[in-house]
């Protein structure tokens, strides 16, 4: 009972899905993405040390590539499996360090596994992400040239929307001054697939960016919205879906799992920046 | 689904160093026409490239194998070069040494050219799956299948008709010929995906009719698949939550009515496969 079976390849290694939405290859795209811009790295490869993976960091690394997108306490039980089936020494609190040894050795190909916040949950979520776009990246998108203007339509809609939504009507009104006519039915197709693909989320014909495409895009949006986007007061992350303070001289927002956490407790809610009273409803901060 | 295609066309011919020993050949011709460059050839082109550069197109490289090898389609050296290495062929063996490296100490990757002919490569993993992975990868029942179609032609000594094939997968209610819940288009999967990811091959017998095929282990369950551990599992009971996954694709009703007990399973199992020798 000792025998461990050999399946055709253990594991076919599924690429991180980075490479599946191309919204580069769409005209208007900036410059800046184009050609090999190295964006957002804090590391500098000629000064500090690559640390020396092991097997259980490569195993961590292609549940990762398997994955696309696991959340926090995933991704730890991943670590702690990892290191046990590789015997190596595994701690609990070095679990930043572990993704920092994989990510120093990710560097040099240009991908990186990155951290960021469902916006719903609150949960923290990692995903393996490119961090340049190439020739090689552009032959890869599963999407045509239309379907990607779409997207782009929907993210419009996003950022412009202070809760971080798209409702159905509006997409499909927006597509109207698009070159490329495509049908109702096309577009609802479409939705379905953005969501199955988890690049939107959807509730009640709702449209929301998923954890994933925020993460992976973060670049991208950063680079194409610029001062357009949101940011949230308490954690200084790039926002959707957020709440306004109505004070309007203030407007600052916050995301809704950040405001639950920062006004845990407290009897009268107040703006962390003009100290007005907060009159959204506060959502059940059940992170504990 | 989007090739853009104009992107290859507009960079593939604008750099000014003439590669050394190749034309611009285009289309599948391109391997054809392209000579491994000689080391002291390799060593001299290197001398003129600032180190950056060299490390850009490693990175390049290793992003277009993964990305092609996610469908399970071998790699064509020629594509390769043409659409990723282009100018820097010169020094083809130092990039593939370097992406090759790269491979095994970051992901835990081989590449490994399965057919030296056509010059193809495919990622293997360098792990094999253990028991105690399954918690962390759901047992895929398409692999349980090829598996299962693997020890097949393995025991028929590596050729076996495709009559035999079907009928077995017949007695696993799985019928070719109809819509399958979990699989879809069995025949296609069997005859078009798995052969065209080289798991196996589907050889017409010259001279049937109508006619009729040979499976046999395709390039990448060579390299991919021990034998050795192969037979151990056809002829040892295997760990009883591995046999569940491999038959994952009967439907409840069959899996209950087979297990009396643990014994029975494996007897079962067993019996299957010298039943069809």
């Amino acid at each position: 009972m000792s025998t461990s079976p050999t399946w055709p390849s253990g594991t076919h290694v599924v690429f991180p899905c980075c490479y599946k939405m191309n919204l580069s290859s769409v005209a208007g795209a900036p410059e800046m993405l184009l050609g090999r811009t190295r964006v957002g790295f804090q590391r500098s490869l000629d000064t500090e040390p690559r640390h020396q993976m092991d097997d259980s960091h490569r195993r961590f690394l292609q549940a990762m590539m398997r994955r696309g997108i696991v959340d926090e306490p995933t991704a730890k039980q991943l670590h702690q499996h990892c290191c046990s089936i590789q015997n190596t020494i595994y701690a609990s609190d070095q679990f930043d360090e572990y993704i920092d040894t994989i990510n120093s050795n990710l560097e040099p190909i240009f991908m990186q596994i990155r951290k960021g916040m469902c916006e719903d949950s609150g949960l923290q979520h990692y995903a393996l992400v490119n961090m340049i776009e190439t020739d090689v990246t552009r032959m890869t998108s599963d999407y045509a040239d239309h379907e990607l203007e779409i997207f782009r339509k929907i993210m419009d809609l996003v950022v412009d929307s202070d809760t971080g939504r798209a409702y159905s009507t509006e997409i499909l009104n927006s597509t109207v001054t698009l070159p490329q006519k495509t049908k109702k039915t096309e577009i609802e197709q479409l939705l379905n697939r953005f969501v199955h693909d988890n690049w939107l989320t959807e509730k009640e014909g709702v449209y929301y960016l998923s954890t994933r495409c925020i993460i992976e895009m973060e670049q991208y949006i950063r680079n194409m919205y610029q001062d357009q986007i949101k940011v949230c007061r308490i954690c200084r992350n790039i926002a959707f879906q957020t709440q306004v303070c109505e004070n309007p001289t203030c407007g600052v927002k916050m995301h809704k799992p950040c405001m639950a956490r920062f006004f845990r407790g407290t009897t009268e809610p107040r703006c962390p920046a003009c100290k007005d009273v907060w009159t959204h409803e506060i959502p059940d901060d059940s992170q504990g | 689904m989007l090739q853009n295609k104009r992107s290859f066309n507009t960079h593939s011919s604008s750099a000014n160093k003439k590669p050394s020993g190749t034309a611009g050949a285009a289309g599948e011709d391109e391997d054809a026409t392209f000579t491994q460059p000689t080391s002291s050839q390799v060593e001299r082109s290197l001398k003129k490239l600032l180190p950056g550069q060299i490390d850009q197109k490693t990175a390049d490289v290793v992003e277009y194998i993964l990305v092609k090898d996610q469908k399970k389609i071998p790699i064509r050296r020629g594509d390769l070069v043409k659409h990723v290495i282009k100018e820097y062929r010169n020094v083809y063996p130092e990039i593939m040494k370097r992406v090759a490296h790269t491979f095994e100490e970051v992901f835990g990757l081989k590449l490994v050219n399965i057919d030296t002919k056509n010059q193809l490569y495919i990622l293997i993993n360098k792990f094999e799956a253990i028991a105690g992975g399954l918690s962390f990868s759901s047992p895929d029942p398409k692999m349980g299948l090829l598996f299962v179609i693997l020890s097949v032609i393995f025991m028929k000594r590596g050729v076996a008709k495709e009559g035999l094939i079907w009928s077995m997968l017949g007695r696993l209610s799985i019928d070719p010929a109809k819509r399958h819940e979990k699989f879809g288009d069995v025949k296609k999967m069997v005859t078009d995906e798995f052969v065209r990811q080289r798991y196996i091959e589907y050889v017409p017998i010259p001279h049937t009719d109508p006619p009729e095929h040979n499976f046999l282990w395709g390039l990448r369950a060579n390299v991919e698949v021990s034998k050795a551990k192969l037979l151990q599992f056809v002829a040892e009971p295997p760990d009883p939550r591995l046999l569940f996954s491999l038959f994952f694709f009967f439907s409840f009703t069959q899996i209950t009515s087979l297990k009396l007990g643990q014994g029975h399973v494996y007897h079962c199992y067993i019996t299957f496969f010298f039943f069809l020798f």
